[in-house]
């Protein structure tokens, strides 16, 4: 991003940024800490591939090779902490920050000094979380779930990573909170709310599930804090509590947290379908209410993680209904990216493949989300490696996918350069056939049986195991073609000089477009006066 | 920014505040929620924590429902633990005792906490004890050992599909804890 | 349709040169099971699947006719409509139909899966780390069961046993759940540390085991056979090392093994008044030692880290017997009191075991009988 920085301390030197490295330490500047959150989601997918890679290798084959197994549970819990709390909420707050403002014409986001703050405490929610893999007795092996009592049995990483869920929980907090008061605040006077592009809209929709979900998760750690020093009996059946009542509360946050990495996916996916298609997108309007409806039964469906715990039947039978209503505004979406191909002027730069492999890849998921909801079956698939492909699915070919598309779409925006055609196409064709090497077959695994979270298995799942390991290399030495070409874009050398519109025909579909490229340091110091209202 | 917005922001921002302190709190509250709701649906087979009072119920002689008692150990509890009886036959609406014995088996006290539970867990609302050791901590002295009662009675208004409940205690080692308290 | 899968299967494999001389045998679908319940799962899994595959072919051929016509490559020129709410509407009526169609037989399975009545014979199932504990409600037979020697043996970091050479690696236990075929079995499950899961996928389904709380659920198992289950839910080290086995017979056949069992329990509550020398303890301790120890204090004694310390030449084995037998029984920190686990015959081999093995040489043993005074709560029936 230096190009930026560059050009405006010689146009605008008193609103400038700050020279050097103290520029990034106390910037307020949305873009500044856009870029921050994006450059460190990047580092921390990373982090969390490596904790994968080592993952795969131990299952390539059977027999117990390269870790103990309880450092086997140690990298599946961080794997995925580092992706859910490092990696993918972190990379969307990062486009919030950039785009959201851009997108609403404003010049900034409504409380810069909290944007700060809420940026360096992820850091120190992250280092803390981290650093538990260096305690006596390991870091946390309990999994993501920090289901007890087994999590009580952690040595002394378990206070360390309850206070890391807190300050991750503190900033996410904070970044929603900044997030909704700009939506809400600072729109031009024209932007309407019914004229917010989809991105907008899904980021405040999200913001409001954090403030209401991430409270509850940071009880529900206190209460296994209290519990393990203090004495108190909340999930400990010998005071009195039950162990099943932190699952309610955990998934009651838990649900809802999905929903946290997928929202702003659709919203990403709903501004560049459109863009390449040269089409408005289909049916706006039940895109945000399709999207309401999601985040409004994503409370009321917790539970079907828990059928087996022994609910009686009409708890099943509720949260098997509900879970299942789901599937239809989620059908509604896929439905409307469809239609919003459908006879348009289609070209293919590479966030557009990524945009249509995730609309054919998280319906994938969404097919074994609705096979899952029916509870008997997940009687047999719960707690298998079925699972592990669908929220997989959900998450990889779908989040990720989708933080790398708006990663190309909008760089040139940012930058003032476009990337590497050829080789941003590579990473995409890379990563679509690996991402399904490596998951694809984890189904046929569940389904016959192999249990998730095990670091050894029966040798009848060694063949489809070495597949999603093979899979698993290529993909994860792909993203490195991601680093190079982002790089390379950002140093503009034998780069292509990107026009203000950068796609053809963008300004009609944001506000982003109408601005230069490279985006000044400071924008929409005065809202803009004409809004493209294409999509209505 | 102009002082208007700001206050608006401000604004916005502490109810905003609000809605996040209120669901913590919230967090907290789904704890006697979740109480009230597993009294309502008998999740985990709750039943009663205090002894109820013995009212006289109209005795369901047609009917028989087997009730059966299950012991076990939390972290294998030294503690010896046994049901008098495996099983008892009883009529809804009469009243029964059975007797549980436990026996420290260390040369030190203990304090030690049985959990009752019930299966199938909707019909622990008709389940009443009117005399249980589950209702507080047991201290026991070095090597002690004892018969306790257990005094229940199934209420007949118990749905006619329940034809066999079993009743299981699980015996915590709460010594160390009462130590430090 | 089976056959047509498996075939593209081992294509891929062989496309991919994996398929090497130890080719194993896998499966790509849900077991159907051996229980009325595990059949009308399967059944319903099919028909959940091949809906969305139905619906998958039409959203994405749709899709992707679009992506071939309407592209700009091909000169199409893009229409400006974004809105018809006739398609709007069918695309909501028409997927809450199908949910419909699809929640009426989850239903009905869901119902049939929560009638416990009119079980024959119960067994308790007790989930501990990391071992499963059976007792038979009614005939008292009680035992434990935990992962094959050979499994355990080659499941060691590095342990240069090939697992394919191993039989049902991994799926092996010492002590298989033995129950009668055409007969209602209801389990009552719970947990004596942490939260384990138990599930064998012939029967169709899996429960959590929670310390504190009883969990139950049936089944009627129609076929003889052997079938195999491991955990299903992360109980910590050795969570994958935990499988169940359940041998399922014909009924007289499990009235000879109820036999068998209950003479062999009264065997080993003899044996411990027995005078046993050194070397038969300790040989015995051996195995003792690899299923109930050698998981956290590892094969060779050497122990791992602060929370799992070292037999070698640890102050406590090698110290007064007495202060070890206490130790071993009543349990600390992390470790389990055992004097509810082993026999006394077993109990007294292991304490000889480690005192004279894995490289202590104290020299001292003690007897079953002993134990025995020690411990009367060593589950003897006598009802
Ligand atoms: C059509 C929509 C969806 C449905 C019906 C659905 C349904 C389910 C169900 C029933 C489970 C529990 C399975 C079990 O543990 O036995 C589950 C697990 C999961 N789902 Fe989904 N899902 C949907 C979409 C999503 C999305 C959009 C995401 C995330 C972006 C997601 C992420 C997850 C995760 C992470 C888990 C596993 C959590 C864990 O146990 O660690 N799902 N889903
Ligand atoms: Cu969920
Ligand atoms: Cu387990």
């Amino acid at each position: 991003m230096s190009a930026v920085a560059v050009e405006n301390e010689h146009t605008h030197d008193a609103h400038g940024a700050e020279k050097g490295f103290l520029r990034w330490i106390v910037t307020t500047n949305h873009k500044d800490i856009g870029t921050m959150y994006l450059v460190f989601a990047l580092i921390m997918f990373f982090v969390g591939g490596t904790m994968a890679l080592i993952i795969r290798a131990e299952l390539f084959e059977p027999g117990m090779q390269f870790v103990d197994p309880q450092f086997f549970n140690s990298m599946t819990t961080m794997h995925a902490l580092v992706m859910v709390f490092g990696a993918v909420m972190p990379g969307f707050v990062g486009f919030a920050n950039w785009m959201i403002p851009m997108m609403i014409g404003a010049p900034d986001m409504a409380l810069p000094r909290m944007n700060n703050m809420s940026f360096w405490m992820l850091v120190a929610g992250m280092l803390l979380m981290a650093s538990t893999l260096f305690m006596e007795g390991g870091a946390p092996a309990a999994g993501w779930t920090f289901y007890p009592p087994l999590v009580l049995q952690t040595g002394n990483a378990l206070p360390f990573a309850v206070f890391a869920v807190h300050l991750l929980g503190i900033s996410s907090i904070m970044g929603a909170i900044n997030i909704i008061a700009t939506i809400l605040n600072m729109r031009a006077p024209k932007m309407t709310m019914m004229k917010m592009p989809l991105f907008v809209w899904t980021w405040l929709i999200t913001g409001f599930l954090l403030i209401a979900i991430m409270p509850v998760f940071a009880g529900a750690v206190t209460m296994l804090l209290t519990d393990r020093f203090f004495d108190t009996s909340f999930f400990d059946a010998a005071g009195g509590g039950d162990p099943v009542l932190y699952q309610h509360i955990f998934w009651f946050f838990g649900h809802p947290e999905v929903y946290v990495m997928i929202l702003p996916t659709f919203g990403i996916a709903s501004t560049i379908i459109p863009v390449f298609a040269r089409k408005p997108l289909f049916g706006y309007s039940s895109m945000v209410y399709a999207t309401i409806a999601i985040a409004f039964l994503s409370f009321i469906v917790w539970a079907h993680h828990m059928f087996t715990v022994g609910m009686p039947i009409a708890g099943e039978l509720f949260f098997m209904y509900t879970t299942m209503l789901i599937a239809i505004p989620t059908g509604v979406k896929v439905f409307n990216w469809t239609a919003t191909m459908w006879k348009g002027s289609m070209t293919f730069e590479t966030p557009m493949l990524f945009s249509i492999a995730f609309v054919v890849l998280f319906t994938m998921g969404g097919f074994t989300g609705v096979m899952m909801s029916l509870a008997p079956l997940d009687f047999q698939y719960h707690d298998t490696y079925f699972i592990v492909a669908h929220f997989h699915y959900t998450l990889v070919p779908a989040s990720v996918f989708i933080l790398m598309a708006g990663g190309y779409f909008w760089l040139p925006k940012w930058t003032g350069n476009m990337y590497d055609e050829k080789l941003a196409t590579l990473h995409f064709w890379l990563s679509a056939i690996s991402v399904n090497i490596l998951f694809f077959p984890q189904h046929f695994l569940g389904l016959a049986g192999m249990p998730r979270r095990i670091p050894d298995y029966a040798v009848q799942f060694a063949d489809w195991n070495m597949v999603s390991s093979i899979g698993a290399f290529i993909f994860g030495f792909s993203q490195l073609i991601f680093v190079y070409v982002v790089i390379k874009t950002i140093r503009g050398k034998n780069c292509e000089k990107a026009t203000d519109e950068v796609w053809e025909d963008a300004h009609k579909h944001g506000l982003e477009w109408t601005l230069s490229s490279p985006v000044p340091y400071h924008t929409f110091a005065t809202p803009p006066e004409k809004i493209p209202t294409e999509h209505l | 920014m102009s002082d208007n917005l700001a206050e608006k922001n401000k604004r916005l921002v502490r109810k905003l505040v609000i809605i996040v302190l209120l669901m913590f709190g919230f967090g907290y509250a789904l704890v006697p929620i979740y109480d009230v709701f597993c009294d309502i649906t008998g999740i985990n087979g709750k039943t009663n924590k205090t002894a109820a009072n013995e009212i006289v119920y109209k005795i369901d002689k047609n009917r028989e429902i087997t009730v059966e008692f299950m012991t076990a150990l939390n972290e294998s509890a030294p503690i010896l633990f046994k049901s008098e009886l495996k099983q008892i036959k009883v009529h809804p609406g009469q009243y029964y005792t059975v007797n549980f014995y436990a026996e420290n088996k260390t040369n030190k006290p203990m304090v030690a906490q049985a959990i009752p539970s019930i299966s199938p867990g909707l019909t622990a609302e008709y389940f009443i004890k009117t005399e249980c050791f589950c209702f507080l901590e047991q201290t026991f002295k070095a090597n002690e050992g004892r018969t306790m009662p257990v005094r229940f009675v199934i209420d007949p208004a118990l749905p006619d599909k329940y034809r066999r409940i079993t009743l299981a205690y699980t015996f915590f080692d709460n010594t160390e804890k009462s130590v430090k308290k | 349709m089976k056959k047509t899968k498996q075939l593209l299967a081992y294509l891929i494999l062989m496309a991919l040169g994996l398929r090497s001389a130890y080719a194993s045998d896998y499966t790509l679908n849900l077991m159907k099971g051996v229980t009325k319940v595990s059949n009308d799962i399967y059944d319903l899994h099919m028909l959940v699947l091949w809906i969305c595959v139905f619906i998958g072919i039409a959203v994405f051929g749709t899709m992707f006719y679009s992506i071939y016509h309407h592209r700009k490559s091909k000169g199409h020129k893009a229409e400006q409509f974004h809105e018809n709410t006739t398609i709007e509407i069918l695309w909501t009526i028409i997927p809450t139909l199908i949910l419909i169609g699809m929640a009426i037989p989850a239903t009905q399975t869901m119902l049939e899966m929560e009638d416990v009545k009119d079980s024959d014979m119960s067994i308790k199932i007790t989930g501990w780390q990391w071992k499963w504990e059976y007792e038979y409600m009614s005939n008292g037979i009680h035992f434990f069961s935990s992962l094959d020697e050979k499994s355990n043996q080659a499941r060691q970091l590095n342990s240069g046993i090939n697992p394919r050479s191993v039989p049902h690696y991994l799926l092996n236990v010492d002590n298989p759940l033995v129950i009668p075929i055409n007969t209602k079995i209801r389990f009552l499950f719970t947990a004596a540390d942490v939260n384990h899961a138990w599930w064998v996928p012939e029967l169709g389904w899996k429960k959590d085991a929670i310390p504190g709380f009883i969990n139950e659920s049936w089944t009627y198992v129609e076929k003889p056979g052997t079938y195999r289950g491991q955990c299903a839910e992360l109980c910590g080290k050795d969570h994958g090392f935990m499988p169940i086995v359940i041998i399922a017979m014909e009924q007289v056949d499990y009235n000879v093994w109820v036999e068998e069992q209950l003479v062999s329990a009264k065997a080993a509550a003899n044996s411990a008044n027995k005078e046993w020398s050194q070397e038969e303890l300790f040989a015995k301790g051996e195995t003792i030692y690899a299923n109930s120890c050698a998981s956290c204090h590892m094969n060779d004694g050497a122990g791992m880290g602060a929370t799992f310390p070292a037999i070698t030449n640890s102050p406590i084995v090698t110290g007064d017997i007495d202060g070890q037998i206490k130790i071993v029984m009543n349990g600390q920190g992390m470790m389990p009191a055992f004097g509810t686990m082993l026999s006394a015959v077993d109990f007294a081999a292991v304490i000889t075991y480690t005192r004279n093995g894995l490289g202590n040489s104290v020299g001292d043993f003690v007897q079953p009988s002993k134990i025995k005074s020690l411990l009367s709560a060593v589950p003897e029936d006598d009802d």
